[in-house]
């Protein structure tokens, strides 16, 4: 009764937080919604036994993404009246995504792979089951040949990010630290005889 | 469950959270205490030495005297945020907490096997620390922002900037301590450097303990690192905050400071173990205790002896220093691990094989 009500908290709140983040006027409180909707849905992963997966998601999103995003965000100006010009034009478009989004979402629902039957109504494991074990067992022998490939793409994105930004200028200024150390007094002080 | 048990269940729970939240308020009064006296005692003077014996009614009075200080909200400061940053820094730091096993005990003998010392002994503790610990940043970056300001906006990008890079040296530091003991819950990691001094986690990586611990002092914005606060930036992110506000954020700050303490000696000081086998008649909370409160007086002695980082060295250190050295050891760890031979070395400390 108990993980019901924390699933329907979790889980209203997350969605109440994710319209937040649309609705709100002020891009830094989009923002903090944002953040508010990942923290819900690494509970929904809490209440699935997946301690894992709920606190990499905080480790990684709240704690790295999204302060990047608000990095990038706090130096926007954003004009709110700007924003709106476009509004009816874009109206339709938006529109019928969210239509479209909409059918496919009461289609999937209603196509009986999320039926009460069909859902295994699984015990929940005990402390001793570690997650973390478990998920690096099948990360490395049955799914390493998938792992290694992303870990792969990912470094080629890493070395990309850095050669696209690494800019060869000439009049760029830099300290040699250890020459900085090495200085002796002899190198700066000079005694002039006056 | 009936609801009876329900509600003693919770009750238990928030006692043992007062049980934590309350001494670490205290120890963080307290704490300010030493601090002024001990860097009086370093820089050849008194210290405070008027409220009270000694001056050990200080903290009260600063207490007191920032309680009834006025709040000054900034009159274009994003209000909400504005009052949201310092519980947005201080949370984080105080929840943080949970995990930590403050020892073992069997009560006396009441119960048969030992029980763990803490609110929840989580399989992800490490884990766990680490990713709320990175949460921190929300309430610096929040309160410069909000106080719609130009030096809390450049103090605070500085610390958002510090605290990313020095965590990913921390993290990494942590890795190799994960490889040795097999284990992320940090009771068992503990429980890995049972026997002595020789068994502690710090003889295998003790350079892994040096990052952590300086990285750690960057991380809370601490002396050597504290660009965040100088006075070229009128103290930074917390310019515009004023009374109780403000003394959230330091509750923050040296909350985050105890659990850097608490930490080291748990990940790489063998936590609630003596350091002689012999010695453990003396209960491991106070083994424990005593060992962060050594690493809290490093953290005080390191503000009394050193000159500030600069901008750029502070970030030489973490990048272009602290990150290779944690993956170089890392390599050397793994290597060590399964190179036949070399694996009856590290086999010492190695709680899975």
């Amino acid at each position: 009764m108990l993980e019901t009500a924390f699933f329907y908290m979790f889980g209203g709140m997350s969605v109440l937080s994710g319209m937040g983040v649309v609705l709100a006027r002020n891009t830094m409180h989009s923002v903090m919604f944002l953040i508010f909707c990942f923290f819900n849905a690494s509970g929904l992963f809490f209440l699935l036994d997946a301690e894992f997966l709920g606190i990499i998601l905080i480790l990684i999103y709240v704690g790295a993404v999204m302060v990047l995003f608000m990095f990038v965000i706090m130096m926007l100006e954003v004009n709110a009246a700007k924003l709106r010009e476009g509004f009816l034009q874009y109206l339709p478009l938006g529109g019928m995504i969210a239509v479209v989004l909409m059918i496919e979402f009461i289609a999937a629902s209603s196509s009986g792979v999320f039926a009460e039957s069909a859902m295994g109504a699984v015990t929940h494991m005990g402390q001793e089951v570690n997650n973390t074990k478990e998920i690096g067992q099948i990360l490395y022998t049955r799914y390493l040949l998938g792992f290694e490939i992303a870990a792969i793409i990912l470094l080629v994105a890493l070395i990309g990010a850095v050669v696209l930004t690494i800019r060869e200028r000439k009049d760029a200024k830099y300290q040699n630290m250890s020459a900085q150390v090495k200085v002796r007094r002899e190198d700066r002080v000079r005694k002039v005889s006056m | 469950m009936t609801p009876i048990d329900m509600a003693i269940q919770a009750g238990i729970w928030a006692l043992e959270i007062l049980a934590i939240a309350a001494p670490v308020a205290l120890s963080v009064a307290y704490i300010t205490y030493f601090e002024r006296r001990i860097i009086g005692w370093v820089q050849v003077r008194q210290g405070c030495n008027r409220v009270g014996p000694a001056g050990l009614l200080q903290p009260l009075a600063d207490g007191l005297k920032l309680f009834l200080k006025e709040t000054i909200i900034p009159a274009r400061a994003n209000k909400l945020l504005f009052v949201g940053a310092p519980l947005m820094s201080l949370v984080p730091a105080l929840i943080a907490f949970a995990v930590v096993p403050f020892g073992e005990t069997s009560l006396f003998g009441i119960w048969d096997t030992p029980h763990v010392m803490a609110i929840s002994n989580l399989n992800m503790g490490l884990l766990y620390v680490m990713a709320i610990s990175s949460l921190s940043i929300y309430g610096v970056l929040m309160a410069g922002w909000a106080s719609n300001s130009k030096y809390p906006i450049i103090g605070s990008i500085r610390s958002t900037c510090q605290m990313i890079s020095y965590e990913i040296a921390m993290g990494f530091g942590l890795v190799t301590v994960m490889m040795l003991a097999g284990s992320l819950n940090l009771s068992d990691i503990v429980h890995a450097q049972a026997g002595g001094i020789l068994h502690w986690y710090m003889i295998p990586l003790f350079p892994m303990l040096i990052v952590y611990f300086i990285s750690g002092c960057a991380e809370v914005g601490r002396t050597p690192f504290d660009l965040t606060e100088t006075e070229e930036l009128v103290s930074g992110y917390h310019t515009e905050y004023s009374g109780m506000w403000f003394a959230t954020f330091s509750l923050a700050e040296y909350g985050a400071m105890i659990l850097i303490s608490l930490m080291t000696s748990i990940l790489f000081l063998g936590g609630w173990y003596a350091p002689i086998p012999a010695l453990d008649i003396i209960p491991g909370t106070v083994w424990l205790l005593g060992k962060s409160a050594f690493l809290i007086f490093v953290f005080i002695w390191f503000r009394a002896t050193f000159p500030r980082y600069r901008y750029d060295q502070m970030m030489r250190l973490g990048w272009k220093i602290f990150l290779p050295w944690t993956l170089g050891w890392i390599f050397v760890v793994g290597l060590f691990i399964y190179t036949p031979g070399l694996d009856s070395i590290i086999d010492f400390w190695l709680a899975w094989r």
